[in-house]
């Protein structure tokens, strides 16, 4: 039988509070994602036009340098929002879990499925003792739920379906397809700076060769104008990604509390994964923003609370502990 | 610009508004209403799973405990009331008697040593709890939704589009209080 909860504020037909409105959280991130794509798009493309004129082309070759940078880079965004999802399970060597061997998991799965009216995503899990779990995908019809093995093991029924429920919020809200992309997005721009960044040396050699020494005022200070904005895009599309990722993990818990009606299941989840000090081995710095909380453990300096993919975790406890938990 | 023009325009804009704003409800109360029938075929899929399960369920216990001839009757009329449920608030209704029953029939088996070490048995009911939760998560997505149209039914500008254009409140799907409660057995030995 299911468990006893404490309802959170239920009315008596068993219906939700209606304060939050996931369907203009799922308009709001759609649009963000255009949003992301065209700045994402743009960033490259200015740095290939400063880039360009920095090495001394005209105006109108520099400008076709640019949409080339912008085509490469929508390019690979198109590649990452068909496939980008393997390559984030493969890459966090996750393997599909199997119904017969898992049966807890994907009954937890499926009913809060029923309960989201989401269809049922592929499920996977990493053998790996660490306490974490994360869900991708570009849409609801083509999403995946992963848990590492430990999550398993240590967590009880009511906090894994907390967990579970809590990912099921970030494919229903279409968190997984911005949070692909921008993983995606921000994986070109970094690799686009370093690329420019050092033929710049080469193009730098290559002016003064074709050209006199006249114009060198003016190429000097487009040259630094380029280096600055390689350096500091990277920097912007990250401080873009940690920013989209925090502010949606406090959404994901309180919809995840809605949907299992008990916000204790997830804060006791937290508190477990908190209280672990098994750092996932597995994870890499592209990845981090996906998972239910931060997999980097005990190694938070004052650089890297800059650049935090999740809000605290006991601020988030705390949160959920207020609606009842 | 002359004053006709000016005229034209302070007529036709808010013509224009309306008919926009009539558009758009009248859509939303579209994909609300479907979004209820969907989720109601949700519910409806668990209650036939249950269902079907009963029958073997009866004869399984029957083996063990043929004279509790009142329990079996008992979930064999909530199983047919549930098979003949054509509206959602019957079919809750004979979900919460067949809850009620099956409840009974499990404490019974409790008296049976023999017949809680059936493999057969023990599946069944584990299959029963499960359906049961599914049916709880079904019901709760269900509701939300009825929740969504009765609100955009009730609240206003979208009250009037839905008074002219005959969209109907739904009823929600109530799991009874008493069949959520403790069961009273009484053993007929």
């Amino acid at each position: 039988m299911r468990p006893r909860k404490q309802p959170v504020a239920m009315s008596p037909s068993g219906s939700p509070p209606s304060s939050l409105n996931i369907y203009g959280a799922i308009e709001a991130n759609k649009r963000r994602t255009i949003l992301f794509i065209a700045v994402l798009t743009l960033l490259p493309a200015v740095v290939a036009e400063l880039f360009g004129l920095a090495i001394g082309l005209p105006f109108a070759p520099a400008t076709v340098v640019a949409a080339l940078a912008a085509a490469v880079a929508l390019a690979i965004g198109v590649w990452g929002y068909r496939s980008g999802d393997s390559l984030v399970l493969s890459v966090s060597e996750a393997r599909p879990a199997d119904r017969q061997q898992h049966p807890r998991l994907y009954r937890t799965v499926e009913n809060l499925c029923i309960g989201a009216g989401l269809p049922m995503p592929r499920v996977y899990v990493i053998d790996d003792g660490a306490l974490n779990a994360f869900a991708t995908g570009r849409d609801p019809q083509h999403a995946s739920i992963t848990v590492t093995a430990g999550l398993l093991q240590k967590l009880e029924d009511l906090e894994l379906e907390g967990v579970i429920a809590h990912e099921l919020s970030h494919v229903r809200n279409y968190d997984i397809r911005l949070m692909l992309i921008t993983a995606v997005l921000v994986g070109v721009i970094a690799m686009m700076a370093d690329i420019f960044l050092r033929s710049t040396w080469y193009g730098a050699g290559a002016r003064r060769r074709y050209r006199g020494k006249g114009e060198d005022a003016g190429g000097a200070l487009l040259l630094a104008l380029a280096v600055a904005a390689m350096i500091i895009a990277p920097l912007v599309a990250i401080m873009v990604q940690m920013a989209v990722s925090r502010q949606r993990e406090y959404l994901a818990d309180a919809a995840g509390a809605l949907l299992t009606r008990y916000p204790a299941g997830l804060a006791g989840a937290l508190e477990k994964i908190a209280g672990d000090k098994d750092p996932l081995d597995v994870n890499t710095k592209g990845t981090a923003h996906l998972y239910i909380a931060e997999p980097f453990k005990g190694q938070a300096s004052a650089m890297n609370r800059l650049f935090d993919t999740h809000p605290p975790i006991g601020e988030r406890i705390r949160r959920l502990r207020a609606m009842g938990g | 610009m002359s004053g006709g023009v000016i005229f034209l325009l302070a007529v036709l804009g808010p013509l224009v508004l309306v008919v926009l704003v009539v558009w758009i409800t009248y859509n939303r109360l579209v994909t609300q209403r479907q979004r209820v029938r969907e989720s109601w075929s949700g519910i409806d899929v668990q209650l036939k799973r249950r269902a079907s399960l009963v029958p073997n369920l009866v004869e399984t216990v029957k083996g063990y405990a043929a004279h509790e001839r009142e329990v079996f009757e008992n979930v064999t009329r909530a199983r047919s009331a549930i098979m003949s449920a054509t509206t959602p608030q019957q079919a809750a209704q004979a979900d919460n008697m067949l809850t009620g029953a099956l409840k009974t029939l499990f404490a019974v088996a409790e008296a049976y040593p023999q017949l809680r070490a059936n493999e057969n048995f023990l599946q069944l009911q584990s299959e029963l709890s499960d359906i049961e939760s599914k049916i709880a998560y079904a019901r709760q997505f269900y509701n939300t939704n009825v929740r969504d149209l009765n609100t955009t039914i009730q609240t206003f500008p979208s009250v009037i589009v839905a008074r002219n254009f005959g969209f109907k409140e739904e009823g929600y799907f109530e799991a009874e209080e008493a069949a959520r409660g403790d069961v009273t057995v009484r053993f007929t030995t």
